[in-house]
């Protein structure tokens, strides 16, 4: 008998908190990939992230300094109630989750079966792995989270120090074992001994697709000590990322009350900052071939930087006399990854891709599990993209700009 | 039209909700004061799962009447809000509207009660 009244299903899961699987969490990402073909799709993710605080107590085991090594151990070990050793993250890490409405942001605490970790190799890929194959995701590049602070550093040494640990935990517990996970390794940027020697170190090694600054640092890009890095990267070619992160106690950002302004601003000003030293000071002239990559800030920044650099520099070129053409033309050359993406104004979406030649230029990025992460659906869903145009930016850009078969 | 059962109300404690599916539409169904009201699991931003988020009061300012001088935060004693997991957009658990742009709206259903049992109308 037809009553009228239609069976439901229910969904156990009511509330999503911090114990709640990946593949539940990203389910409607899952839905949103199989209604699109994602999986008929190479899709490269340029911008992940790793806690490696989580995995902590593996990664200062491969300290090289035998004091330092000893004193972060016995800290592990012995001692609660503080960070993990070593790292200076930024007091508004602790605001990130918007006080517990974003649980993915605050932990991932779900459950992970021994045999699970035991098929591949490590928890971290366990986790990664759901998400990842959630969003349909063929290559996932990596990046640490509170590591991005580093270059804020009060002890001058510990960004090479624990950059080339997690370097080499990240070879041989993840890279090693995860064909579809990549980096761009961690350059300890504050000493530009280290970083070439980093360079050295892990520019052949499994996984490496190229090197990241982390963008938070007062170091001028441009200082003449940098030259070799680059020099390194330009003939081993490989890009150069500069991943963007903030910094509440600059003393501008200081003003500032709320995280989410803070956060809106600081993202981008480090890498505003940098690019525009790197365009002034001619250094597209001088490493040609040296693909750089911004990571991190959105879109917005980039065509409103355009707008000022090339209004300045037609009245001042006598400031940049190693500019053969508006720096305009040098950022539309470079590489960038749309995570966040902003959308909310679309045709100041669509006048930015066009300026920064998004065709070919930009990145797919998720930023997962970060507060702000965009799934695929948020490239393959804008109104004005072609169809070429949203398989170059999901995969097809970064196929052309990377060795994923390392 | 169809009604869909989404169970008895006893089966609801306050601030309680379900989480309904008939195909591919998911429904969240809320029970916040002694009310229903129900909204598609789809939030307006990315298409993220809104209905399994927080429910939590909706953040007030307290700004002094005539000075204009703030003192701090509190939560509304009226405004109750769901929170899309994603990435954080709060919806009015009452008209499932942002507080910023009432164009950012959840898809609301029709809740019906007869004798003691809830049903979605969609
Ligand atoms: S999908 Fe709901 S806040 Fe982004």
């Amino acid at each position: 008998m037809d009553t009228g009244i239609e069976q439901v299903k229910e969904n156990p899961i009511k509330e999503i908190t911090t114990y709640t699987d990946s593949r539940d969490i990203l389910a409607k990402a899952r839905q949103q990939a199989d209604e699109r073909n994602f999986d008929d799709i190479f899709i490269a993710d340029i911008d992940s992230h790793h806690t490696e605080t989580e995995s902590w107590r593996e990664i200062i085991a491969y300290i090289d300094d035998p004091v330092v090594r000893a004193q972060a151990e016995e800290m592990v070990l012995h001692r609660s109630g503080t960070p993990p050793y070593g790292l200076n993250g930024d007091l508004a890490l602790r605001y990130q989750d918007v006080g517990g409405r974003i649980p993915h942001q605050a932990a991932r605490s779900e459950k992970v079966d021994e045999s699970e970790i035991k098929k591949v190799g490590h928890r971290d890929i366990v986790l990664a792995k759901r998400a990842y194959e959630a969003m349909s995701i063929d290559i996932q590049v990596v990046f640490p989270t509170p590591m991005l602070f580093l270059g804020m550093h009060p002890q001058f040494d510990m960004e090479a120090i624990l950059g080339k640990a997690y370097n080499r935990w990240q070879v041989e517990n993840i890279l090693k074992k995860d064909p579809k996970q990549k980096t761009m390794m961690f350059l300890p940027f504050n000493d530009p001994e280290s970083a070439l020697e980093t360079i050295e170190e892990f520019g052949d090694a499994p996984g490496c697709v190229g090197f990241m600054v982390t963008s938070v640092r007062y170091k001028a890009v441009h200082h003449n000590h940098y030259m070799k890095v680059y020099r390194a990267l330009e003939e081993r070619g490989l890009p150069l990322g500069f991943h963007a992160g903030y910094y509440w106690q600059d003393p501008f950002m200081m003003q500032i009350n709320r995280f989410g302004s803070m956060h809106a601003l600081s993202f981008v000003w480090c890498n505003v900052v940098h690019m525009t030293n790197w365009i002034m000071n001619g250094l597209p002239e001088r490493f040609p071939g040296l693909p750089v990559v911004w990571i991190e800030s959105g879109l917005a920044w980039v065509s409103w930087l355009m707008q000022r650099l090339d209004h300045t520099y037609l009245m001042r070129s006598s400031e940049a006399p190693l500019l053969k053409k508006l720096p305009s033309e040098y950022m539309k050359e470079m590489f960038y990854t749309c995570q966040p993406l902003e959308t909310d104004h679309i045709k100041a979406t669509e006048l930015t891709f066009e300026m920064i030649n998004a065709k070919t230029q930009l990145l797919y990025a998720s930023d997962w599990p970060h507060f702000d992460f965009d799934t695929p659906s948020v490239i393959w869903d804008l109104p004005f993209l072609d169809e070429e145009s949203k398989l170059n930016i999901l995969g097809r850009n970064a196929q052309r700009l990377f060795d994923f078969s390392k | 039209m169809a009604d869909l059962y989404v169970g008895k109300t006893e089966e609801f404690g306050d601030r309680d909700r379900k989480i309904i599916a008939q195909g591919t539409l998911e429904i969240g169904v809320f029970h916040v004061d002694g009310e229903f009201y129900a909204y598609e699991n789809n939030c307006v931003h990315q298409g993220g799962p809104a209905c399994q988020g927080k429910i939590i009061n909706r953040v007030e300012e307290v700004i002094h009447e005539t000075e204009k001088t703030a003192h701090g935060l509190k939560f509304s004693e009226t405004d109750v809000h769901i929170v899309c997991p994603w990435h954080g957009y709060e919806y009015n658990v009452r008209d499932g509207r942002h507080p910023g742009n009432k164009n950012i709206r959840l898809r609301p259903f029709k809740v019906e009660i007869k004798d003691g049992e809830v049903y979605v109308v969609v």
